[in-house]
Order: C-alpha cells, then sequence, then structure tokens
C-alpha cells in the first residue's frame, strides 16, 4: 500500500516537473501580437504613449464619427453617447457612455478596436485619446482643457462607476402557486 | 396479398400488369410515371429538398452587418439545429479566414507564450459534446410584451454537436502563471470582440470548438476556431478566436460593461451575468400555427438549463391551474437542448397552454410576473419566464398578453 502511494507520488512529481507533452506552437512573433486588438485595462495598461486634446476630438468626431452617431453625440444609426444622466432607475432607462460606462478606459479600447463601424483599426492612437477626450468632454466628465494619456485616462472617473453589481442569481423567488 | 409475403400468383399478376402497362406506356398510378424517371445524380454536398423552407429569421437593419438572425425553433424535430439553421448574432459582419493563415495567440500571464496554427490544435486530442447555445439576450423582447411566434421570441437559441480542443490542456501547454485569474479572449472579426472569462471556470469546462455537427463549423459560427463556454450566455463563446490573453483582472469591454449587463429597477447594473438558467417553450402548438381537426395531438418543445440536465418538464393545458410532467425524450444531456412530448387532446375548447423546466439544481423556471417581481423589465438580458400560448376553438394559436 506504502508502496505504490509512493510510486503514485514519484509519478505526480515527475509528470508535474515535465515541460508540456504535446510541445505544439511556437512564440508568437511581435508582429502577431501587434496584429491582435490591444486589450486596455481599467486600470491602463496597454494603453499606449501619446496624448489627445478635446479641441482635435472634436475635429476628428466631425469628420470620423458625427455621420453615424449625430454632430453632438446624441445618436443616430450609432448608439446616443451622451446624457441620460440620472435615467438608470426609472421606467426609461438611458444607458449613454456619460450615464452608464463605468470605466472611462473600456471608451479608449472600444473606440480603438470597433470604430469607425465600417473601418475599424482606421484610428491611429493619438487620434482614439482625442476622440475618447472630445466624448468625454462632450458628457461633461472632462473639462475642456484636460489631456488623455495613459496617466490621466485611467484616473478619470465616470458617473456610474460605482453602478455595477456582482450576479446574485439564481434570484427569482419560487412562487407557491405559478400564475 | 393481405398479410405476409404475396404469393407465386400473386407475383404473376403484378409482372402481368406492369408488363401490359409497359407496353401501353401509360401511368400505373397518380404517385409515378411509367416509365420511371431517373432521380437526379449524387453530389458532393447535400442540400435539402427543394420543398423544405425553414429559415431564420431577422430584423430589418440598415447596417446588415450587425444584427442577429433566429432559429426556427417552430419547424424543429428533435434536439440537433442544423449548422444553417443555427442562430446568429454579429457585431461587424462575418469574416473570410483562411484557416491555414489562422493563429491563435496564448499570451500574458503565461510561462510559454504561444502562437499556434490550426493544424497544431487539431493535433490534440479532441472533446465533442452536444451542448445549448442561447444568446444572452434571447427572448429580450418579453420584458416588454409577449412575442407572437415562438421563432422571434425565444429563437436565439441552438443546439450542435461541438468538437474542439480542452481549453485547460492548451493552458497546460502555454503554462498559466499563479499570478493569472482571467482570460480575455478576442475574436479576429472587424470588431475584434472581447470578452472577459474567469480562469477558473474556463479551466474547469471550456473548450476551443473546430467542429459543428460533424465538419468545420460554419464561418458565421466562428470558422475556424471559437471559444466554447458550456452553458454561458452566446457572446462569451468567442467566435474566429485567435488571442487569449491572461491576466489579473477582467477587461471590462464594452460588450460586458455597456452591453451584455443587466439593469435592476435600482439603477443599478449586474455585471459578468454568465449563465444562462434554466428555461423551456412549447414549439408545437405555438403561435401562428393552426390545430387542423379536433383529436389527439402531441404537445411538444425544447427545455434546457445552463446548470446542468433537465430534471423534468411540467405542462399545463389549463392556464397553470394544473402541470402535468411532461415525457422527456432521449437524449437528455447536461446543458442540452431537452425535447419533451404530452399527449394532448384538441376538443374545440380554449386553452391556455405553457411549459416550465426544473433543472437538476432544483432551479424551477419562473412565470413572467414573477421574473419581473425580481428584476423588472429594463434588464434586456436573460429573459427565462414562462410562455403561454392560447389555443383558440378554432385552433388557431396566439400569443397571451399579459
Amino acid at each position: 500500500m506504502w508502496k505504490v502511494s509512493a510510486i503514485l507520488l514519484l509519478m505526480a512529481v515527475t509528470l508535474s516537473a515535465q515541460p508540456p507533452g504535446y510541445q505544439v506552437g511556437r512564440p508568437p512573433t511581435p508582429e502577431e501580437v501587434r496584429d491582435l486588438g490591444s486589450a486596455i485595462a481599467p486600470d491602463g495598461t496597454g494603453l499606449p504613449e501619446g496624448s489627445g486634446t478635446v479641441a482635435a476630438g472634436r475635429e476628428l468626431f466631425a469628420a470620423q464619427c458625427a455621420r453615424c452617431h449625430g454632430p453632438n453625440g446624441e445618436g443616430d444609426v450609432g448608439a446616443r453617447l451622451i446624457g441620460g444622466q440620472g435615467t438608470l432607475a426609472t421606467p426609461r432607462p438611458i444607458k449613454t457612455v456619460g450615464s452608464f460606462w463605468p470605466y472611462a478606459t473600456t471608451l479608449w479600447d472600444y473606440i480603438n478596436r470597433a470604430m469607425p463601424f465600417d473601418r475599424p483599426g482606421l484610428l491611429q492612437p493619438l487620434e482614439v485619446y482625442a476622440a475618447v477626450a472630445y466624448v468625454l468632454n462632450l458628457n461633461g466628465i472632462i473639462e475642456a482643457d484636460q489631456v488623455m494619456d495613459a496617466t490621466s485616462l485611467p484616473k478619470v472617473k465616470m458617473p456610474n462607476r460605482d453602478g455595477f453589481v456582482a450576479d446574485p442569481r439564481p434570484d427569482v423567488p419560487r412562487e407557491r402557486r405559478p400564475r | 396479398m393481405k398479410h405476409g409475403r404475396p404469393s407465386r400468383r400473386q407475383l404473376l399478376q403484378i409482372g402481368a400488369a406492369v408488363g401490359g402497362s409497359l407496353l401501353a406506356g401509360r401511368k400505373t398510378s397518380a404517385l409515378e410515371t411509367n416509365p420511371r424517371k431517373l432521380g437526379e445524380p449524387l453530389g458532393p454536398y447535400s442540400e435539402r429538398s427543394p420543398f423544405e423552407k425553414a429559415v431564420r429569421w431577422r430584423r430589418e437593419s440598415k447596417t446588415p452587418e450587425t444584427g442577429s438572425s433566429f432559429t426556427p425553433l417552430h419547424d424543429s424535430v428533435g434536439t440537433a439545429t442544423p449548422s444553417a439553421l443555427h442562430y446568429e448574432r454579429h457585431h461587424s459582419g462575418i469574416p473570410t479566414i483562411d484557416p491555414a493563415r489562422h493563429r491563435l495567440i496564448i499570451h500574458g500571464m503565461v510561462d510559454r507564450p504561444l502562437s499556434l496554427s490550426m493544424t497544431d490544435i487539431r493535433r490534440l486530442p479532441s472533446v465533442t459534446r452536444l451542448l445549448v447555445l442561447e444568446c444572452g439576450g434571447n427572448s429580450a423582447g418579453e420584458w416588454a410584451a409577449s412575442g407572437a411566434d415562438v421563432q422571434r421570441s425565444y429563437g436565439l437559441v441552438s443546439g450542435s454537436e461541438w468538437t474542439g480542443v480542452a481549453l485547460s490542456l492548451l493552458l497546460a501547454e502555454a503554462g498559466a502563471q499563479p499570478r493569472a485569474s482571467w482570460v480575455i479572449a478576442e475574436g479576429a472579426d472587424a470588431c475584434r470582440m472581447m470578452r472577459s472569462i474567469p480562469l477558473a471556470t474556463a479551466l474547469e469546462s471550456s473548450m476551443l470548438a473546430y467542429g459543428q455537427n460533424g465538419e468545420a463549423m460554419r464561418p458565421s459560427q466562428g470558422y475556424p476556431l471559437r471559444l466554447i463556454n458550456p452553458g454561458w450566455e452566446g457572446n462569451t463563446n468567442v467566435k474566429w478566436l485567435h488571442s487569449l490573453k491572461l491576466t489579473d483582472q477582467p477587461y471590462m469591454a464594452r460588450d460586458e460593461t455597456s452591453k451584455y449587463s443587466d439593469l435592476m429597477p435600482d439603477g443599478k447594473a449586474r455585471i459578468f451575468t454568465y449563465a444562462m438558467e434554466a428555461k423551456s417553450v412549447i414549439t408545437f402548438p405555438s403561435g401562428g400555427q393552426t390545430l387542423p381537426a379536433h383529436g389527439l395531438y402531441e404537445l411538444t418543445g425544447l427545455a434546457w438549463s445552463g446548470r446542468g440536465r433537465i430534471d423534468r418538464v411540467e405542462v399545463t393545458t389549463n392556464g397553470g391551474r394544473t402541470w402535468v410532467q411532461a415525457a422527456l425524450q432521449e437524449p437528455r444531456l447536461p446543458i442540452a437542448l431537452t425535447r419533451f412530448r404530452l399527449a394532448w387532446r384538441f376538443d374545440g375548447q380554449d386553452a391556455l397552454i405553457a411549459s416550465r423546466a426544473i433543472d437538476e439544481t432544483g432551479y424551477v423556471q419562473p412565470t413572467r410576473a414573477a421574473l419581473i417581481a425580481a428584476r423588472g423589465t429594463n434588464s434586456i438580458y436573460h429573459y427565462n419566464g414562462i410562455k403561454f400560448w392560447s389555443v383558440r376553438s378554432d385552433g388557431t394559436v396566439t400569443n397571451v398578453e399579459s
């Protein structure tokens, strides 16, 4: 019995010390990693160098974003980007960047990976910073003279930052007599 | 020739009849010509019969690259959804990917970052599972009002056999570091759709699928590779998977904060609501169908749970006053579509019919009223209320406003 246990233990130790079994694949090249969307964490991990101003963002927005999101971000084919603060607990909630999005870094990440809708990946990092600055300013979250960069952006506190809770399900009490 | 094999004399009579009509060149029956016409030649890849018309439904959209298409559940039989009728949800169109050029990059908090070809991935031991896949937003319209038919109100759910590689195997190859607690999965569609997945769950049950229903999955389902998280909302099952990044935090992607979070009446939103809870719906008779006559029918539908096996399904034909247990048709697998059946006599009386699923955790599918009492009507996602159909005395079937 002890002998068997000892052998099993030895096997386990040997197995865990071994390199992985199939040896498939190879290390990724820098180009392969660069081709992926650069995912941005809420603490700013992944944000590139550079910066953008509200003024630069206003110009960029008119050129690249307004045709879908409206001249002032009021929404059209594209989502409404402004307003809605104070509506989340009402019968008609308006979920926008300003009223609902918990992290400003998500705005950078999403514009960078998915916008403009028909040409995602078009914008350079500086342009993304500018677009983010403008949309945040449209919502009254940052001042017109604030500059967005890898340091300032993660520090922006979104109005609905504390508006999210963990999943409590199952949460619906069972009825004694359904319907 | 009433029973058993035909006698020699009868065979002779048949032969004479056939021979006679050959000579005359006339039809011998209403069903076929004589001489009979040859059928179609053999082909390399089958199409369905031209008489079959079931198709997905989709809402008109100004941007046809986005939106969803709904499985025709009312026309379904058994529990497998044909790949060509599987529901779809897209955010920036369906990419065309050459599998010879596709690579999966595993990076971040791993000891050995990996770039894998599809050949590499297919070399590994495979796993196969029959699973239900349901969009987190399936039945979203039901929060406001009961939908008119089962396809439009419940059709963002489908069942497939998925084949691929256990994610745990690939993460063992890459060597997940102790600090890693999340996996950021990203697709190679134009918008690089991304979701954060808790590493513990991913190690337990997630797989990277390349096969669907015995062949390579369709481009619309993520060809050549997609993440499958059994029992979780469809959006987390990232299609066209090209990146798994291990991290120590969720990345709060747009599609897990602004979308796919569930807004409650107090204005707070539930985040990372992954599991799809038990749900069922009667597919026959269902809204828009008509019972042609009085008599005995097989009432049938589908039940599923993201948390395991369906334990039982109960059916009411009197508006919920009494419930009877329906028969569950095999196979009855965990986290898979399960078909239920109940013999039911329609005698021309108005009937309110519905089903409720109970899964192996003991969870009971709630009524619409109970669901709304708990969550309000603005959560969009994860609607799983009991669905009533009204069978009228003339045999027509409609939705029920409640």
